[in-house]
């Protein structure tokens, strides 16, 4: 019977939501806030739980660890951003969270993301794809590069990288095309399959 | 004639919204049953976890929302299904908490009766932090998660008893609707060498064909297209499959639509022309 309630509602708020494709509405609107509320609502409740409740409360509870408190501090220093007197505490927190993710991502992100995939480019031209790679990286960087004027031979080749850059684009449009119609369809097949029922 | 085109160019969005509607419900309710055929980049990841040996144990984090459902969900349900058959062990985990419950329900729809929890398969939920999360779960999984999504100490399961940290997992697979697979690629891939693959939204996919060419990932799952192939491979037609139909006579009436609207465009643009001139 829940199950049936469920889907119920969801079907209700499917069609509230599609309304809006008519016009906007009073039940897109009432659909489009209970969805970003419950969500919010959601998130807080886990991470009520898996933060504050798993990692705060149950070491300091059961293992009488309050060593936690040290992070809890420096974490709730984040809110004095609210009090106008003490706003300048909240340095200390970012100051933290900056310098740790700066550290553990920046050597990261330049191996994975920049090195490795120079190395890529750079591979031996043996093949069709790899001659293909490196000129269209080369002529987009240069269509990029704007201290010289995109005249004559360097206007010819920002313009081939202007159609190389076309190409991802239109590759990334159809891939979200593909990716909205999925959308769709699985709203859909929903609609049709979970609660009319008419498509098996 | 140039009349005619200018309706056209200025027709009511609300008629292509009506049309497209109808090339997505026609093929459901009516399936043409139109060939999914295998691309190299999803045969990758099949490939991989069929030539593991049984017993193996491979990590599927399930890094999505409810949002993105259609797309990753049955990749998700396809490579589990392909895993229990194979006798390969699964621990499941998320890096999105509004995912923690998705995945519990994903491992639950998929083991049905050929996969047990806690011998089979085990679900870890959703642990705050994302990077850190992937580089301690390098050193010690139980040290993120002491106890399973359902409450059950790790160590209680007997599938995570050889189980202590990446070196025990043959294969990560990331099925993603955000960025979390960069994460993975990053600090599980390059930082302790583990093997990648990804399934992930067709809107992301196109990001991580330079990770495939690489090699930093051994396949890509991408959007419901790869889902389909995916479900073709493990002989288990789900609601991928059921979608390809609609699929490729949306896009067939999209393409249409781009054509008209640039012949429309350029009819215009030459009658402006002709009136300046005259």
């Amino acid at each position: 019977m829940g199950t049936v309630i469920g889907v119920w509602i969801a079907a209700g708020l499917t069609l509230c939501v599609y309304s809006f494709l008519y016009k906007d509405n009073p039940f897109y609107k009432f659909a489009e806030h209970l969805y970003v509320g419950v969500s919010v609502g959601y998130t807080i409740a886990i991470t009520w739980h898996q933060a504050i409740v798993r990692l705060i409360w149950y070491p300091i509870k059961s293992e009488g660890n309050y060593t936690v408190l040290i992070p809890t501090v420096i974490g709730l220093l984040m809110f004095s951003r609210f009090i106008p007197k003490y706003r300048w505490l909240i340095r200390y927190p970012l100051a933290f969270m900056i310098g740790v993710s700066a550290g553990a991502s920046i050597p990261r992100t330049m191996r994975s993301f920049v090195f490795e995939q120079m190395g890529a480019t750079l591979a031996p031209f043996t093949t069709v794809n790899a001659i293909v790679i490196i000129i269209g990286v080369l002529v987009t960087l240069i269509y990029f590069y704007f201290s010289f004027e995109h005249k004559g031979p360097v206007g010819v080749v920002s313009k081939v990288g202007i159609m190389f850059l076309m190409v991802s684009f239109g590759a990334g449009f159809g891939y979200t095309v593909m990716a909205r119609i999925s959308l769709l369809i699985g709203r859909a097949y929903f609609l049709l399959h979970d609660w009319l029922h008419i498509v098996r | 004639m140039a009349d005619f085109i200018k309706k056209i160019a200025n027709i009511d969005r609300r008629y292509i919204f009506i049309l497209i509607a109808l090339t997505v419900i026609i093929p459901l309710l009516f399936p043409i049953g139109m060939p999914v055929t295998e691309t190299k980049e999803v045969m990758a990841v099949y490939d991989y976890i069929e030539k593991l040996p049984q017993g193996s144990a491979i990590l599927v984090a399930m890094d999505y929302d409810p949002a993105a459902l259609a797309e990753v969900y049955p990749m998700t349900l396809a490579v589990f299904h392909h895993a229990f058959s194979r006798k390969i062990k699964v621990v499941g985990m998320t890096l999105w908490n509004t995912g923690a419950a998705l995945g519990e329900l994903a491992m639950r729809e998929a083991a049905g009766d050929i996969a047990r929890v806690g011998e089979d398969y085990v679900y870890l939920g959703y642990v705050v932090g994302d990077v850190n999360v992937i580089m301690r779960m390098g050193e010690d999984i139980s040290a993120v998660y002491p106890t399973d999504y359902g409450g059950k100490p790790l160590a209680e399961s007997p599938m995570m008893k050889g189980i202590k940290n990446y070196k025990d997992i043959a294969l990560i697979v990331d099925i993603a609707a955000g960025a979390t697979p960069e994460l993975w690629v990053a600090y599980a891939g390059d930082m302790f060498k583990k093997d990648i693959a990804v399934g992930c939204t067709a809107v992301s996919a196109v990001g991580y064909y330079p990770f495939l060419n690489t090699k930093q990932i051994i396949g890509l799952i991408g959007g419901m297209k790869g889902a389909a192939e995916y479900e073709k491979l493990v002989k288990s037609r789900g609601t991928a499959t059921a979608g390809m139909d609609s699929q490729s006579i949306a896009h067939i009436l999209i393409i249409l639509l781009i054509i008209i609207a640039n012949i429309s465009y350029f009819v215009m643009r030459r009658k402006d022309k002709l009136l300046k001139k005259a």
